[in-house]
C-alpha cells in the first residue's frame, strides 16, 4: 500500500506540470489582457505597462519564467491584486476556505449519510418521503437563492447572525454560509446513502448476516452502510476539493476572504498568474483527495486491490 | 425518459431485453414513477410546442408592463385604460372631447380646427393597450368626428421581465433549453462516464491509472477558458455550451463508476464467467456495467441539476446562451436578483425547475429499483 | 425553501447563544468605527498605478495633496497653504504649511510633491493615469522615454515652496491636482521597501487616515493619523473599507446596520428601496455618460443622417426610468449637466420633441440616406452584465420601431473591452465614461481623431480637431467654454457617439453618518464625517 501511495504522489508531478501547460497556454490564447478595462488606458502607457510585467516579451519566453519561478515555489505577483503576490493570497485565503469547507463537509457527511440510512432502513415510509423530498429540494434551490435568503432571514429580519462579512472567523459569520455550502451536500449524500444502502441491504452478505441472526444494529451498522459508504466516497474525493478550495457564489454573497472568488475573479480579470496559481491549488486538492479516496476504498471494501 | 433509450443501447442482447422488459413491468407498477414520467412528458412538450402556442413571443417587449406583476386578471387594469388613451391622444394633437370606456372598446370624440387627419390613428395604435384604432363619425368638414379603437387584453400569468417580457413564456424557453442540457450531460455521463470509468476500474493498474490521471487533469482544468475561448473562436453558440457542459459532466460519473467496478470485478460471479474465458467486454457488459446502475441511476437525477445551475453560471458570467434566449438557471438567478420587489421573477421559474427535478427524482428511484439486477 | 429554513433555524438559535461578540474585530472600546462599502479592493495602494473611484476614496483617506476637495467637492488648501498662479497662467506656486506631517512624524516638503511626479511619469512605474499630468511641462515626453525625469516642470524652491511648470495655460489644473495622481509619497519609505511600500508595516502617508491592515475581500482598515495637522477635527477613529461586488449583499448588511454607507446600489431593489429605505437612499448626478459609439468607418454607418436617425428613435426616458429605475438620467448631451468651466452643454436638437414625432423624422432620414423599412441591420453588442443587456434589448425594440432590424450580442468583459481597443468589427457599441476632473476636455477629448484608445467610432473630423486645439491655447475661460460647445455641438451633429444617459452616484447613507455630502464628483472624505449614535 505504502508504495502504491507513493507512487501515486511521484505521477502527481507530471500530472501538475500537463496541467499547468495547458492552463497557461489556453490563457494566454484567450483574448483581453489583464489592463483590459472599462476605462482603456492610452496605448503608449499600456506599451509601459506591459513592459513592466514581461507581458511585451514572446509567449515561451513567458512559459518558460513562469516555470522556472514555479520551480522555486514563487507563483509570481497578482496582476489585479498587485500589492500581493499569488502565494500571499493564497496564504490569508487559503485557511478560510479551508475552515469554512471543512465544516461543511463534516456536517453534510454526518447529516447526510444518517439521514440516507435512515430513509433506507424506512425505505417508502413518511421518513424516506421526508427526506427524499427535502433532498431533492436542497437540490434544487440553487446557492444563489439560498444564501441571500438565509441572509435576509436570519441577518436582516431576525437579526440574530451577521448578514455578512468575515469577522475574522468567529462562530457567528460561518454559520450561515456554512449551512448555504452543506446544505446541497447533505441532500446529495443522503440520496447517494440511500441508494447505497438499499442497494446493500440486498446484497448476498447482508442477507446472510441476517440469515445467521445477527442483530440489526450490527447488520447495518457493519455490513450495509460500509458497502453503502462506497459510491459516498467516490462522490466525495472531487466535492472534498471543491469545497475546500472555496465557492465563488457563497464568498461573493457572504463577502468571505476565501479562495473561492479567485478564479471566476482571476479568469474575467486575466489575472494569469492568479488564475495558474488557483489552478495548480485546485490540482494539488483534487489528486490528494482522489488519493485519500482509493486508500478509503480499499480500507472500507477489502476486496478492492491496486496492482 | 432518457435513461431508457440508454439502458437499451448498452444491454442490447437477448438477456438484457429480457432484463428490460422485465424491469418495464415492474416500472409500470411503481405510480410515482410512471406520474413523473408523465410530468417530465409534459414539460418536454411544453417546452417544445409552449412557445409556439403562447400569446407573446418570447423575446416580445411590452413597454408599457414592465415588471408587471403575475395575474390572472388581463392588462391594461380598467382604471389604467382611460388615461392611457387620453395620453395617446394627446399624441396626436386633436382636441379632445369626451372619453368614454365600454367594455373593450375606448371611444373619444375628437376636433380638430382643420380636418382630421386619418393618420393620426396610428398613435392610438402604437400603443400596446389599443388596436384597430380608427375614425367614426367624421363630419362633413372633417374636422370633428370620434377615435374608436379596441383595447386589447393582455394576460401575464406569470408577470413579465425587467424588459416588459411575458415570464410564462420565457419559463417554457427555459424549459426547453434547460431540458436539453439536461439531457445532453446525462448523455455525456452515461455513454462516456459510465464506459470510461468501468474499463479504467476493470483493466486496472497502470491503465487505470493513467486514466485517472487524466481525469485529473480535466478537473483542474481552467473550464471558464475553455469557455471563452470556444466562444472566441466559434461564436457563441448553443451547440459550444452542449460541449463545455458536456465536457465537465462526466468526470463524476467516471469516477463513480470506476469506484463501483472495483469492487464487482472481485465478485465470485466476475471471477467465475474470467474463468470461463468471457471477454472483458462481455463481462463489462453483462456483469460489471448492470450492477453499476443502481449508484448510476441516482447520481443521473442529481447531475441534471447540477448541469442546469452550471449553465446559469456560464450565463451569469456572459459566456452562456445569448439573450433574448434563455434558461431556467438564468431566470432564476434574475429572480433572486429581484426577490424583493418581483417576487414572481424567481417563483415561477423555481417551482418549475423544482417540479423537473422532483420527477426526475422519482423517476429514478423507480428505474434504479426496477432495473436492480440483485432483484430479478 | 421552507423545510431548509427550519433546518437552520434550529442550528443558528443554538449558535447564537455560543458567540456573541461585537461586530468590528480590530477596533478597541470607545473608538468611533465607520464600516464603510466600498465596489471593490483596489488593485494596489500605490495611488500611482491606481484609476478606480473605489482608489479613489481610499486615496483620498490616506493622502493629502496639495488642494483638497471638502465635503462638497470645493476645492479648499490641502497641504497647500495658499498659492498663486502667473499672469499668463502657465506657473503655480504652491506655499505648504508648516504642520503638514506623515504619520511617522516626518515633515511633509515640496520634495515629496517633486519625487511622487516624476515617479508618475517615469515608464519604469507605467503608472496607467500619467497622461492626467500632461499638461505639467515636459511630462508627456518623459513618459514616453523622451527625456529624463528630472527634466519635469516641478521643483521644489525650498522645503515649503512648490513650483510648478506648464505646457499651457490649464484652467483645470487645480482639479488636476485634487485626483489621487496628484498625491505625494514619502521619498524615504518608497526607496526603502520598493514595491513593498505599501504594505500595512511600511506605508507612511500624510492624510487623516494610516493603513492598518489589509485583508483581500475582506476588508481594509485604516486608523486615525495623529500627526495629521487638523486631526482635533478627525472624529472617526476607525475606517473599515469593505468590498461588495455584490450590491445585494451590501443592501443587506446595511439594513442589518453592519455597513454605515453603500457605494453602490442593487437596481432590481429599487422598488423596495424607494419604499423602507426612500431616508437613506441617494442619487446624486454624477459627472459620466453612457453612450453608445457608432462605427463610423462601415459603409452603412459612415452617413451622419443613419447615425441620427438611431440617435432620434431612443427613447431615452423609458431607459431611465423602467431599465434604469430612476438610477440614470436621460440625456440628449455629452457633456455632463453641472461640469465646471463650462455652462450649459450642447443638446440634440429633438430633445424635447413627441417620441413619435421623432420616429417619423427618423424614418425620413433613413430614407433619404438610402435605407427604406428593413434595409439597414444592425448588431448591438455590449459587456456582461445585467442592465446593459436591458438595456440594449430595449434599444434594439427602439430601433426596430424606425424599420432598422437590430440584434444584441453580449460578451464577456475583457474580451469586450479588448475587442473595443483594437477597433474590432461591430456596428454599434455600449461605452460609459467618467470624469477625472470637472471640465468638459475631460468628456470631448475622448472622440480626437488620433485618440485611438478612446475614440472607439473611429470618427475623423479635423474641424473638430481644430477647436480642441484651438480650445487648449484659449486663455480665457468663457472663450474657451464657448470653443468647447461648438465642439460639442459639431459631435451632435454628426453623433459619431449616441449620448443616451448620465450616470448617477448611488449610495445608502445611514443617517447616523453626520457630513455625507452630495456632490457631483462623489467625492466623501472620511475626515469631514462624523457618527451620531
Amino acid at each position: 500500500m505504502l508504495a502504491y501511495v507513493f507512487r501515486r504522489l511521484l505521477s502527481a508531478i507530471p500530472t501538475v506540470f500537463i496541467i499547468v501547460t495547458i492552463a497557461f497556454f489556453m490563457m494566454r490564447i484567450a483574448p483581453g489582457g489583464p489592463f483590459d478595462l472599462e476605462r482603456p488606458l492610452d496605448p503608449l502607457i499600456m506599451e509601459n505597462i506591459n513592459r513592466a510585467y514581461n507581458l511585451d516579451k514572446p509567449i515561451w519566453q513567458q512559459y518558460l519564467l513562469y516555470l522556472g519561478n514555479l520551480a522555486q515555489g514563487d507563483l509570481g505577483p497578482s496582476f489585479t491584486r498587485r500589492d500581493f503576490s499569488v502565494v500571499d493570497l493564497f496564504r490569508t485565503g487559503l485557511p478560510v476556505s479551508i475552515q469554512l469547507g471543512a465544516m461543511a463537509l463534516s456536517l453534510a457527511l454526518v447529516i447526510g449519510t444518517f439521514l440516507g440510512a435512515l430513509a433506507a432502513l424506512r425505505q417508502n415510509s413518511w421518513v424516506d418521503y421526508m427526506v427524499v423530498g427535502t433532498a431533492t429540494l436542497g437540490i434544487t434551490i440553487p446557492p444563489f437563492v439560498i444564501a441571500p435568503v438565509l441572509s435576509l432571514f436570519f441577518g436582516v429580519m431576525l437579526g440574530w447572525l451577521p448578514a455578512g462579512g468575515w469577522g475574522g472567523g468567529q462562530l457567528r459569520y460561518l454559520i450561515l454560509p456554512v449551512a448555504t455550502l452543506a446544505l446541497p451536500q447533505i441532500a446529495i449524500i443522503a440520496r447517494l446513502t440511500r441508494g447505497a444502502t438499499i442497494e446493500a441491504l440486498r446484497s448476498n452478505h447482508v442477507r446472510t448476516a441476517r440469515a445467521y441472526g445477527l442483530p440489526q444494529r450490527v447488520v447495518v451498522g457493519t455490513h450495509a452502510l460500509r458497502a453503502a459508504m462506497l459510491p459516498v466516497v467516490s462522490y466525495l474525493g472531487p466535492t472534498a476539493a471543491a469545497l475546500l478550495t472555496g465557492s465563488v457564489v457563497v464568498e461573493t454573497i457572504f463577502g468571505i476572504p476565501g479562495i473561492g472568488r479567485y478564479f471566476v475573479q482571476g479568469a474575467l480579470g486575466r489575472d494569469y498568474t492568479l488564475v495558474m496559481g488557483t489552478v495548480i491549488v485546485i490540482a494539488m486538492f483534487v489528486i490528494v483527495f482522489n488519493l485519500i479516496v482509493d486508500i478509503l476504498y480499499a480500507w472500507l471494501d477489502p476486496r478492492v486491490r491496486y496492482d | 425518459m432518457t435513461d431508457i433509450s440508454l439502458e437499451t443501447d448498452v444491454l442490447e442482447n437477448g438477456q438484457g431485453r429480457s432484463l428490460w422488459q422485465d424491469a418495464w413491468s415492474r416500472l409500470k407498477r411503481n405510480k410515482a414513477a410512471i406520474v413523473s414520467m408523465l410530468v417530465l412528458a409534459a414539460m418536454a412538450l411544453i417546452g417544445i410546442f409552449g412557445p409556439m402556442f403562447s400569446p407573446h413571443p418570447y423575446d416580445r417587449i411590452y413597454p408599457q408592463y414592465v415588471r408587471a406583476p403575475a395575474s390572472f386578471e388581463a392588462y391594461p387594469r380598467a382604471d389604467n385604460i382611460l388615461p392611457a388613451f387620453e395620453s395617446a391622444l394627446a399624441r396626436a394633437r386633436v382636441d379632445i372631447g369626451e372619453v368614454t370606456v365600454e367594455g373593450s372598446q375606448a371611444r373619444a370624440a375628437i376636433s380638430d380646427d382643420e380636418p382630421i387627419d386619418e393618420r393620426i390613428t396610428r398613435y392610438v395604435d402604437r400603443s400596446d393597450l389599443f388596436s384597430n384604432a380608427r375614425i367614426e363619425n367624421l363630419s362633413a368638414d372633417g374636422m370633428t368626428g370620434e377615435m374608436v379603437a379596441d383595447v386589447q387584453r393582455l394576460r401575464f400569468l406569470f408577470g413579465t421581465d425587467a424588459n416588459g417580457r411575458d415570464v410564462l413564456t420565457r419559463t417554457m424557453i427555459g424549459i426547453r433549453i434547460s431540458l436539453a442540457i439536461g439531457l445532453l450531460a446525462s448523455m455525456m455521463a452515461l455513454l462516456l462516464g459510465v464506459t470510461y470509468g468501468a474499463v479504467s476500474g476493470y483493466l486496472g493498474g497502470r491503465v487505470d491509472n493513467v486514466m485517472m490521471r487524466f481525469v485529473d487533469i480535466l478537473y483542474s482544468l481552467p473550464f471558464i477558458f475553455f469557455v471563452i475561448l470556444l466562444v472566441v473562436f466559434f461564436g457563441r453558440s448553443f451547440v459550444l455550451i452542449f460541449i463545455a457542459i458536456g465536457c465537465t459532466e462526466w468526470l463524476d460519473m467516471a469516477r463513480i463508476v470506476r469506484g463501483q467496478t472495483l469492487t464487482i470485478k472481485r465478485q465470485e460471479y466476475v471471477e467465475a464467467a474470467q474463468a470461463m474465458g468471457v471477454t472483458s467486454w462481455g463481462i463489462l457488459r453483462r456483469h460489471v456495467i448492470p450492477n453499476t446502475l443502481g449508484p448510476v441511476i441516482v447520481f443521473v437525477t442529481l447531475l441534471v441539476p447540477k448541469a442546469i445551475l452550471l449553465e446559469s453560471l456560464l450565463s451569469f458570467l456572459g459566456l452562456g446562451v445569448q439573450p433574448p434566449l434563455t434558461s431556467l438557471g438564468l431566470l432564476i438567478s434574475d429572480g433572486a436578483a429581484n426577490m424583493r420587489g418581483a417576487s414572481w421573477l424567481l417563483i415561477y421559474p423555481a417551482i418549475t425547475l423544482t417540479i423537473i427535478l422532483f420527477a426526475l427524482n422519482f423517476l429514478g428511484d423507480g428505474l434504479r429499483d426496477a432495473l436492480d439486477p440483485k432483484d430479478r | 425553501m421552507l423545510r431548509n429554513l427550519l433546518n437552520t433555524t434550529m442550528l443558528a438559535s443554538a449558535m447564537t447563544m455560543t458567540a456573541s461578540l461585537p461586530m468590528p474585530a480590530f477596533a478597541q472600546d470607545g473608538e468611533v468605527v465607520y464600516n464603510r462599502g466600498n465596489d471593490t479592493d483596489p488593485s494596489t495602494l500605490d495611488h500611482h498605478l491606481t484609476s478606480t473611484v473605489a482608489e479613489g476614496h481610499l486615496m483620498r483617506d490616506l493622502y493629502e495633496g496639495l488642494v483638497v476637495q471638502d465635503a462638497t467637492a470645493e476645492i479648499v488648501p490641502g497641504v497647500a497653504e495658499e498659492w498663486e498662479m502667473s499672469e499668463d497662467g502657465t506657473v503655480y506656486t504652491f506655499h505648504l504649511r508648516e504642520d503638514a506631517k506623515w504619520s511617522n512624524g516626518d515633515p511633509v516638503t515640496a520634495n515629496d510633491f517633486v519625487f511622487a511626479y516624476r515617479r508618475l511619469q517615469d515608464p519604469e512605474t507605467a503608472a496607467p493615469y500619467a497622461n492626467i499630468h500632461y499638461p505639467i511641462k515636459n511630462a508627456e515626453a518623459i513618459n514616453n522615454s523622451e527625456m529624463d525625469p528630472e527634466e519635469l516642470g516641478v521643483v521644489a524652491i525650498d522645503d515649503r515652496t512648490l513650483e510648478i511648470t506648464l505646457e499651457g495655460p490649464t484652467p483645470y489644473f487645480l482639479e488636476l491636482l485634487t485626483h489621487q495622481t496628484g498625491l505625494p509619497l514619502h521619498q524615504a519609505s518608497v526607496e526603502e521597501h520598493g514595491a513593498d511600500y505599501t504594505s500595512p508595516d511600511n506605508m507612511v502617508t500624510n492624510g487623516a487616515y494610516m493603513l492598518e491592515s489589509f485583508t483581500p475581500n475582506d476588508m481594509i482598515v485604516m486608523r486615525k493619523n495623529p500627526e495629521f495637522h487638523d486631526a482635533d477635527n478627525v472624529a472617526i477613529d476607525v475606517v473599515n473599507y469593505i468590498p461588495f461586488e455584490d450590491r445585494a449583499t451590501c443592501l443587506r448588511r446595511f439594513e442589518a446596520d453592519e455597513v454605515l454607507s453603500c457605494s453602490d446600489i442593487p437596481l432590481e431593489q429599487m422598488d423596495y428601496m424607494e419604499e423602507n429605505l426612500a431616508d437613506s437612499m441617494r442619487i446624486v448626478p454624477y459627472l459620466g455618460t453612457y453612450y453608445l459609439p457608432v462605427k463610423t468607418t462601415k459603409e452603412e454607418l459612415s452617413d451622419p443622417r443613419v447615425r441620427q436617425a438611431m440617435s432620434m428613435a431612443i427613447d431615452r426616458e423609458f431607459l431611465a426610468e423602467e431599465i434604469w429605475q430612476g438610477a440614470m438620467v436621460p440625456t440628449h448631451s455629452f457633456v455632463p449637466e453641472g461640469i465646471g468651466n463650462y455652462g450649459e452643454p450642447a443638446v440634440l436638437p429633438y430633445a424635447e420633441d413627441d417620441m413619435l414625432d421623432r420616429e417619423d423624422a427618423a424614418i425620413a432620414l433613413l430614407e433619404e440616406a438610402g435605407f427604406g423599412e428593413g434595409e439597414l441591420s444592425v448588431e448591438l453588442r455590449y459587456n456582461t452584465s445585467e442592465n446593459n443587456a436591458n438595456t440594449m434589448t430595449a434599444i434594439a425594440d427602439m430601433l426596430g420601431n424606425i424599420g432598422i432590424n437590430a440584434t444584441t450580442v453580449e460578451m464577456e468583459g475583457a474580451t469586450y473591452f479588448d475587442y473595443l481597443r483594437s477597433d474590432g468589427e461591430f456596428d454599434v457599441v455600449r461605452a460609459g465614461w467618467i470624469g477625472d476632473y470637472s471640465d468638459p476636455q475631460n468628456f470631448l477629448f475622448l472622440h480626437e481623431s488620433d485618440n485611438l484608445g478612446f475614440n472607439y467610432s473611429r470618427w475623423e473630423n479635423e474641424e473638430y480637431d481644430q477647436l480642441m486645439s484651438d480650445a487648449e491655447s484659449e486663455t480665457d475661460l468663457d472663450a474657451r467654454a464657448e470653443i468647447l460647445k461648438q465642439a460639442e455641438t459639431l459631435l451632435l451633429e454628426e453623433v459619431p457617439v449616441i449620448p443616451i444617459l448620465y450616470y448617477t452616484a448611488n449610495s445608502l447613507v445611514s443617517d447616523k453618518l453626520v457630513g455625507w455630502e452630495d456632490n457631483i464628483m462623489n467625492v466623501h472624505g472620511t475626515r469631514w464625517m462624523s457618527i451620531s449614535q
